[in-house]
């Protein structure tokens, strides 16, 4: 005898894993014992080649790797004796599973085993092959399963059923095959092969049509007949679980009803009594008897409409939820959400108790009652039941809040009756669980406050009471930096008091206390920090008693290891302290952010990724920013004035408002700023006021900026000082240099062409191209025709070409029909669409658009868009 | 359809596991530990239901283990309790007043007793006498074949005496 094969009896090496005191020992113990195992393996050793593999199973059962013994498993089953294949058996289902490729070589010993002459032997084969078999073996064995279905053992005949279920749903081709011997099995009666062939019919009506329809015509009258005698059948000890026969039976035949009658009168009709019966019969003290109402409430629910029975079992459910056991009252709560749909105002009677379950101390209960009152909200109900909410959110738990929050600002926004409730409940949410608010949720709040002009002072003032208390809560501060940014001076004169509010008194240099606040918070991140910035040099213009303040916390984050907050501490230091005479035009009010583009947004931010791999070879000769623009430009955009690219706020309009884009935004707006050269918006912005040709004083501007910077900044010190030189010709400005001091020589000149304006390459793909001829109107200034030509750039017809596109809310569009919707392949061929744009600040700003095309290759649909911003001045 | 069984003792040690639905290794060991740390740290009042990654687990303590089976989002879990208390009846009757050791030292017995009851995650047998009559019937064809093994080994040692 090999020495290493350890002489150990199974029983031995669990008595050594038990003793072990610390995991290393076990490990040692283990380490030991799967040497053993592996050396008689390599022996071939056949005595023990069972009780090895009975260790090896407790071996894995502790989470070892035991790979090595699947062979072994192999082994045993191919052995003579029932012994070795029992427990080579169990180890094939403990040790793999369906996809290792092992699995395969098991298929012939697994098809002998099947056509054994020993039923014991073909019972674990059914087992095997029913707990772990893969698609192929499931084609390859599945007509000795068909089979033994009909075999005169009934323990086989009920293992075979369950086998089948595993078969017909790894290859849902075979079920027409097993449709007739299930048919046969619904007749038995014994209980076990009733029980597997009912399931088996289940699963079968699921994975096929013809299946359901056939078991519906010839079988559901007799089903119907078998819980009838289920129901009225006498004790039968075998069988009873609480003075119910069998309910794991009835539960059954229950659902395969439910499944036959779904969708069909007839079928639904005959089975209206027996449902009656069970759901007035059934006793409902024990767990078993509650578990077949259960059933027989989704029963009643599932099938065809009978106002009766839905009456019945709304009351099951009613008096489901007042029960005392928690194991009834959740599945009650699950039941009512199914039961929403076929009759709310029942449910809607339970609202109370409902919301006592949100604040039960089971976690399961409070999840499913909080799923099951959001779909109870209404327009009437909306108050109570979020002030119930809201009230509650103050003393959950901290791992329920972040469920609790969402839904409460998802029922807030959706059925808010009016802005300052609205703004109310949210301003209550952030303060109580503001870290747990989502981005969307207090992004869609400053649009909402932003859109709300009698209530700005309101807001503001509000924010700062919540301020003082929840400092802690992210969201809320962000919130509160951009409103006091924003509406600062309404907090400190208490403009547009409302009766409600209580008088406060805040000084220009206690509002400034919060923003100071929210930067020197540790627990504030970079977004928090970078709004926080943005806010204060809004302040320096609004409060100029500060002003000196605000510019020692600004540059003290010159210096800043955050990339970020440097480069903002450095452009809007050089803001305040050189630029006296545009800072206040800079930082005007952010105009009121338009909720249909936000809504819009958030609504087309899933097209528009759609559409970025056929977008992906659009080239822009003439400055079509794609959506991510220079969002730094964006954020100083004044929307006032001449400041033609930035108004149309290409990038994500949010991060463009809040000025939060962060790290990707010098790179960006400095790339932009090259590729755009001669319309740079910050160039442009930075110019105002100053006369139209700058070089030569600019230049000395840069001169004193860059040396101003180089205390503090060696790094864009570098960078600035050997661009110096071309800042006086202007040709190839370093993005950095804009950034700093924005100074470039060469804004845009306004092409005043008179009334003919040149033609406009709007957009240009690889497949498609589309040029914009102007004209206008006479007499009318503000109106310009626009006629817009497409041209297919590739060897394919377009069909269903669509043009769309959007204005902001200055202008107005009217769009002509397209000469034709379908645009002939390699420019054989031109659409033409007449759009008629008219802009109400005809002079102040220019026209600007989002393009987006539809059409269909080969019937394939495809999408671009773009953005035009280079229209000529103007229009 | 019920995809696995978990028994785990209240110190977190796995006692018995069984998969109907395909897990690897990896995905096994992440379950197992995921629902002990969930399930094990539940008071004792709270109902036996836990939502789990789009399906339910439902978990009933005996003793010092937990029986815990995992099932779709629309299946009956007043049910699973039930099959549950059935496999701890059966298991009950086959040791005698089992206990925790009884399911370590034989634990290929409890898998044998499962299979009886479950295959592919559906109930196989409603009635608690039938599983134990074909289990003793597959316990005494291994009893004869040991007793058979052995006195043909006798046989040989005394014929090679």
């Amino acid at each position: 005898m090999n020495p290493f094969s350890s002489g150990t009896r199974l029983r031995d090496m669990i008595r050594a894993i038990r003793a072990c005191k610390t995991a290393a020992e076990e490990r040692a113990v283990v380490r030991k014992e799967c040497a053993a195992i592996r050396a008689a393996i390599n022996e071939n050793d056949q005595d023990y080649r069972h009780r090895n593999l009975a260790k090896l199973m407790f071996i894995h059962m502790l989470g070892y790797p035991t790979h090595f013994g699947q062979m072994e498993c192999l082994k045993l089953i191919a052995s003579a004796g029932f012994p070795e294949k029992r427990i080579g058996y169990l180890g094939l289902m403990l040790l793999l599973d369906e996809r290792q490729e092992v699995l395969m070589l098991v298929t012939n010993s697994l098809k002998q085993d099947l056509n054994h002459t020993n039923q014991y032997i073909v019972g674990l084969a059914l087992c095997a092959l029913g707990n772990i078999c893969s698609a192929e073996m499931a084609r390859d064995l599945a007509p000795e399963v068909e089979r033994l279905l009909q075999f005169r053992d009934p323990n086989i005949r009920k293992k075979a059923a369950l086998c089948s279920i595993r078969i017909i749903k790894k290859v849902p081709d075979l079920a027409e095959n097993f449709i007739n011997p299930t048919a046969s099995l619904l007749k038995e009666k014994h209980h076990g092969v009733l029980i597997t062939g009912v399931q088996l019919c289940t699963d079968l009506c699921k994975v096929s049509p013809e299946a359901l329809e056939f078991f519906r015509n010839k079988c559901t009258d007799g089903l119907v007949k078998t819980l009838r005698d289920m129901v009225n059948s006498p004790y039968a000890p075998e069988y009873d679980i609480a003075g119910i026969t069998d309910p794991f039976l009835h539960i059954r035949l229950l659902r395969l009803l439910r499944v036959l009658g779904q969708g069909d009168a007839d079928a639904s009709d005959s089975m209206n009594d027996i449902l009656a019966q069970v759901a007035t019969k059934t006793e409902s003290n024990k767990n078993a008897g509650n578990a077949i109402l259960y059933e027989c409430v989704e029963t009643i629910m599932s099938i065809e409409d009978n106002g009766g029975l839905r009456v019945l079992a709304i009351n099951i459910l009613g008096r489901f939820l007042s029960n005392r056991d928690n194991n009834i009252r959740y599945v009650a709560l699950n039941m009512l959400m199914k039961a929403i749909t076929v009759d709310t105002q029942a449910v809607q009677r339970h609202r109370a108790t409902i919301l006592e379950c949100v604040k039960d101390s089971d976690a399961s209960i409070r999840k499913r009652a909080l799923e099951l009152v959001y779909l109870l909200v209404n327009e009437s109900n909306v108050k109570p039941l979020t002030k119930e909410l809201v009230d509650y959110l103050e003393v959950s738990d901290q791992e329920f809040k972040g469920d609790l929050t969402a839904k409460i600002c998802s029922i807030v926004s959706k059925f808010s009756p009016e802005k300052i409730w609205y703004i109310d409940q949210m301003l209550k949410v952030l303060s109580e669980a503001g870290n747990f608010v989502k981005d969307e949720v207090w992004h869609a709040l400053v649009v909402v406050i932003s859109n709300a002009s009698d209530l700005h002072g309101y807001t503001v003032r509000a924010l700062y009471r919540a301020f003082q208390t929840s400092a802690e809560q992210e969201c809320l501060v962000r919130v509160a930096v951009w409103c006091i940014g924003e509406y600062g001076d309404l907090l400190v004169n208490n403009v547009g008091m409302l009766d409600i509010e209580d008088p406060i008194t805040v000084t220009e240099s206690d509002a400034v206390d919060v923003i100071e606040i929210a930067i020197k918070s540790h627990t504030s991140d970079l977004t928090t920090k970078a709004m926080a910035f943005v806010a204060l040099l809004k302040l320096s213009s609004r409060f100029p008693s500060c002003s000196e303040r605000i510019k020692d916390i600004i540059v003290h984050y010159k210096g800043s290891l955050v990339l970020e907050l440097q480069q903002r501490a450095i452009e809007f230091n050089s803001i305040i302290m050189k630029h006296q005479n545009i800072r206040s035009a800079l930082v005007e009010r952010m105009p009121v952010l338009d909720e249909a583009t936000f809504i819009g947004k958030r609504a087309g931010s899933i097209p528009a990724t759609v559409s970025t791999p056929t977008a992906g070879s659009i080239n822009m000769p003439n400055g079509i920013a794609k959506p991510s623009a220079a969002p730094l430009v964006d954020l100083l955009d004044l929307s006032s004035d001449d400041a033609p690219a930035p108004s149309s706020s290409g990038g994500d309009f949010l991060q463009d408002l809040l000025g939060v884009d962060l790290l990707s935004s010098s790179k960006t707006s400095g790339v932009n700023a090259v590729s755009q050269n001669g319309t740079d918006a910050l160039l442009d912005l930075l110019s105002i006021g100053s006369p139209p040709v700058q070089s030569s004083p600019s230049a000395h501007d840069i001169l004193s900026a860059s040396q101003d910077n180089k205390t503090s900044v060696s790094p864009l010190d570098g960078l600035s000082s050997p661009s110096y030189p071309n800042q006086s010709t202007s040709a190839g400005v370093t993005p950095v240099m804009d950034l700093l001091g924005g100074f470039a020589a060469d804004p845009p000149k306004p092409e005043d062409n008179g009334s003919a304006y040149p033609s406009l390459v709007a957009f240009e793909s690889s497949s498609l191209k589309i040029v914009f001829n102007f004209s206008k109107p006479p007499g009318n200034p503000q109106t310009t025709l626009v006629q817009a030509e497409f041209t297919n750039l590739s060897s394919d017809n377009y069909t269903d070409f669509v043009f769309q596109a959007a204005v902001p809310k200055f202008l107005q569009l009217h769009l002509d029909p397209a000469s034709s919707n379908t645009l002939p392949a390699s420019g054989n061929g031109v659409v033409t669409q007449s759009l008629k744009v008219t802009n109400s600040q005809h002079g102040k700003k220019s026209l600007v658009m989002r393009i987006r095309i539809a059409y269909k290759i080969n019937n394939k649909d495809v999408l671009e868009e773009g953005q035009v911003n280079n229209f000529p001045r103007g229009l | 359809m019920i995809h696995f069984v978990l028994l785990i003792s209240r110190q977190g040690k796995v006692r018995l596991t069984k998969w109907y639905s395909p897990y690897s290794q990896k995905e096994r060991t992440k379950v197992i530990r995921e629902l002990s740390g969930v399930i094990l740290t539940r008071g004792p009042k709270l109902c036996n239901f836990v939502e789990w990654r789009g399906y339910k687990v439902v978990y009933k303590r005996y003793a010092s283990l937990y029986f815990c089976m995992c099932i779709d989002q629309e299946d009956n879990e007043l049910e699973i309790l039930e099959i549950i208390h059935h496999y701890v009846e059966i298991l009950d009757r086959y040791f005698g007043s089992v206990c925790e050791l009884d399911l370590i030292f034989n634990f290929h017995k409890a898998y044998y007793i499962l299979d009886e009851l479950l295959i592919a995650g559906e109930l196989q047998e409603p009635s608690k006498k039938t599983v134990a009559r074909l289990i003793a019937a597959q316990d005494s064809l291994v009893e004869t074949a040991k007793e058979e093994a052995s006195s043909i080994s006798n046989i040989i040692a005394q014929a090679t005496k």
